[in-house]
């Protein structure tokens, strides 16, 4: 007689974050602002602290940013996150402040708040979207927009003679003493996505260990305003930026550590996860 | 089976991020069907059942539509 | 509390911090530095937040932050560093954030100098930011009114969700004078719309986007009827010897101070003159105004810029009677002898004017009494 056994449960391993809203985004589709929304969310439901956090909306196309997360939010003026975060933390210590700004609001209009953000090492997160150009207003020139890039305000090119290079912000940053924890990464393939989820909970560990300021910048994409599919424009990350962006670790608190009895669960190596090779 | 995913229709953009980056191949673009959004959703096709649940689907999606379940010994 | 010897930086920056100011952002700029300095000194003392900021923008937009976290938070600046704020001062309206903002004047445009004016009025009465909103604006005449001025500040912009405007100038800041401060108050509690953490609730939000025009009209309402309300019960004004005036001064701040000496001066010389001092700029003393329109002969509006507050006083007039305009600008501070030159000018014109066949006034009384009175 066989006796009916009860072989494996289907659990699931993976499903939307709590600190996510269910709210459709409004971003385009294979836009990696959707990605980055999803790691923050992650981070914070394991770390436990979504009714802790406090998050400040930028100018860009993440201005809706706070539909997305389920957390209290403030929208702040365009370049002025840092500052507006700086307010809050000053007034909440012990909450998670975090900005969420693009390379407009943070490279351009807001260098000198988020310059002096830093320079005081003011306890806040921040991170920083940098995909080369201007979404929201329809692909114009960035701070970080690649010489020869084509952008509605450069339709030549960006003429580096005229308009100067790219800025690096991290390594900007990383220079400056209140400047804790500041990292470069990249959100175009699944190893470099794991590689920024790491960055991302460090960076709200930094915080939460008072050890100052502390900045992720994500390589992202446009597929819109660079006039590529998904796929084409994760390529571009690949291919274009990370050459011009190096991906790394420009500032890291000496003797930070991120909690070892909490495993991330990046760390459990899946059955089919392809490895990296030596690659930051 | 090891694992199965579920693609939220109401949250999926049809960016078909998702279908390079399985490693068995078992994601498509539903040609055939729009969802509320009007666009093609993607979708799990795996009639073998290959999939191992190894995440990197959901991994890689912008719109975290995608439920990824994996089998445990009961 | 006793009377002591301040100087208004000062004597305002501690007003503030005994009324619950919870955090100061701010920047140097003279004439107000001293209020920066006091609270960097104060606020760590008490365990409260002080930023010098790297600028007045950024300081405004911490104000906005500490605001948005449910704490009593303002700044203080001066003309060159207030137009710095505006933008974030609309953000601050259209998010209905209560705040303080203390604007000691100086003489400009553009960078101009460091001396006592009155040039910023049009800028914080009808709104350097852009868009359709108000702020309170008060005008302290002495160091003892910047105090209480302060503290009312503090009370309004929380009763309504508004920016609070004390509208000073460099000799009010500058100057020392005997006055008494209040006691020190408790830190109020968090609203509870303020960002604080989700715990226990529904997150928060703060924020001032509209992207569908009739829900932005609807919000736009909404802040007009705020304001309507806030203009019905809130004007300050203080009438001062105007019983028996034919002659009314319409002077703020400063200027009403120093009007008072000019009609001291103007009266001992047989001039039935007096002073409409407003407290409130904005919500602006209209009805006061209206009714003294009715009576007197003429109105001279005193202010040390080159005619700001005078629009506001021909638009309440509608020309029931004629105003005058009397101003020095660039920081000038006027004497009360100019004044009372200017007093003298308008009555001298209107006797001239009632000696004509044709130039009677409106059945005023026989001027040969009226001076002997």
């Amino acid at each position: 007689m066989t006796v009916m056994v009860p072989e494996t449960l289907l659990t699931p391993v993976y499903a939307y974050p709590e600190s996510l809203t269910h709210v459709p985004t409004h971003y385009c589709p294979g836009c990696t602002h959707g990605i980055a929304h999803r790691l923050i969310a992650e981070v914070i439901d394991e770390l436990g602290v979504r009714q802790d956090t406090i998050g400040v909306a930028s100018v860009g196309c993440s201005v809706f940013s706070y539909r997305y997360f389920a957390t209290d939010f403030a929208q702040a003026p365009h370049g002025r996150a840092p500052a507006v975060a700086t307010g809050i933390k000053r007034v909440h210590p012990d909450r998670l402040v975090f900005t969420y700004q693009g390379d407009g609001d943070l490279a351009s209009i807001g260098i000198a708040e988020i310059l002096h953000a830093a320079v005081r090492g003011d306890p806040i997160t921040v991170f920083f979207v940098n995909n080369a150009i201007y979404g929201m207003t329809g692909g114009q020139m960035a701070p970080t927009t690649l010489p020869g890039q084509k952008t509605s305000s450069s339709p030549l090119g960006r003429d580096a003679a005229t308009t100067g290079a790219p800025l690096r912000m991290s390594e900007l940053l990383a220079q400056l003493d209140g400047a804790a924890y500041v990292v470069r990464r990249s959100l175009h393939d699944v190893v470099h996505i794991r590689r920024a989820k790491k960055a991302i909970r460090q960076a709200f560990e930094v915080q939460q260990q008072g050890l100052g300021f502390a900045m992720v910048e994500l390589l992202s994409s446009c597929p819109t305003n660079w006039g590529m599919t998904p796929e084409a424009a994760l390529g571009f990350i690949r291919d274009e930026m990370v050459p011009a962006f190096p991906l790394g670790d420009f500032k890291v608190p000496g003797d930070f550590k991120s909690p070892d009895d909490v495993k991330s669960p990046d760390d459990v190596k899946s059955p089919d996860a392809p490895t990296a090779k030596g690659q930051a | 089976m090891k694992g199965t995913v579920e693609v939220d229709e109401s949250l999926c953009k049809g960016c078909a991020l998702c279908i390079p980056v399985c490693p068995k191949g078992l994601l498509r673009i539903a040609d055939d069907r729009f969802n509320a959004r009007g666009v093609h959703p993607a979708e799990l096709d795996d009639p073998a059942e290959l999939c191992t649940g190894c995440e990197l689907c959901a991994t890689m999606c912008p719109e975290a539509a995608i439920t990824v379940l994996r089998a445990v010994k009961a | 509390m006793a009377i002591e010897l301040l100087k208004g930086n000062v004597a305002f920056a501690e007003a503030a911090v005994r009324a619950g100011c919870e955090a100061y952002f701010g920047y140097p700029i003279t004439p107000q530095t001293e209020a920066l300095e006091h609270m960097a000194k104060r606020m760590p003392e008490l365990g409260r937040a002080f930023v010098q900021a790297e600028s007045e923008l950024a300081a405004i937009n911490m104000v906005l932050g500490a605001a948005a976290a449910g704490a009593r938070a303002m700044t203080s600046s001066s003309s060159p560093g207030t137009s710095l704020m505006m933008e974030a001062l609309s953000y601050m309206a259209g998010s209905e954030l209560p705040a303080v903002l203390v604007d000691v004047m100086r003489g400009g445009p553009g960078l101009g100098n460091i001396a006592p004016a009155q040039s910023d009025y049009l800028q914080m009465v009808k709104g350097g930011g852009h868009g359709d909103y108000r702020m309170i604006v008060l005008a302290p005449a002495t160091v003892q009114e910047l105090i209480d001025l302060t503290t009312l500040a503090f009370d309004l912009a929380d009763r309504y969700r508004v920016v609070t405007v004390v509208l000073a100038d460099g000799s009010l800041g500058q100057m020392m004078e005997g006055a008494e401060l209040p006691p020190m108050r408790p830190l109020a509690e968090r609203p509870a719309w303020s960002l604080t953490g989700a715990r226990g609730r529904e997150p928060n939000l703060i924020s001032s986007i509209h992207l569908d025009p009739e829900e932005m009209e609807a919000f736009n309402q909404h802040l007009q009827a705020k304001y309507a309300e806030i203009a019905e019960r809130e004007v300050r004004v203080e009438h001062h010897l105007l019983d028996d005036a034919r002659i009314a001064v319409v002077a703020f701040g400063t200027a009403g101070r120093i009007a008072k000496t000019a009609i001291a001066a103007a009266r001992a010389d047989g001039l039935a003159v007096g002073l409409l001092r407003p407290v409130t700029l904005w919500p602006f003393p209209e009805a006061d105004l209206r009714a003294l329109a009715e009576r007197v002969d003429a109105l001279l509006v005193f202010e040390m810029n080159a005619g700001q507050m005078v629009e506001d006083v021909r638009r309440v007039v509608e020309g029931r009677v004629p105003v005058h305009f009397y101003g020095r600008a660039g920081g000038v501070m006027p004497m009360p002898e100019e004044v009372v030159d200017a007093l003298r000018g308008i009555e001298d014109a209107r006797r001239e004017r009632a000696g004509h066949d044709r130039g009677a006034d409106r059945g005023a009384p026989d001027l040969a009494e009226e001076v002997t009175a």
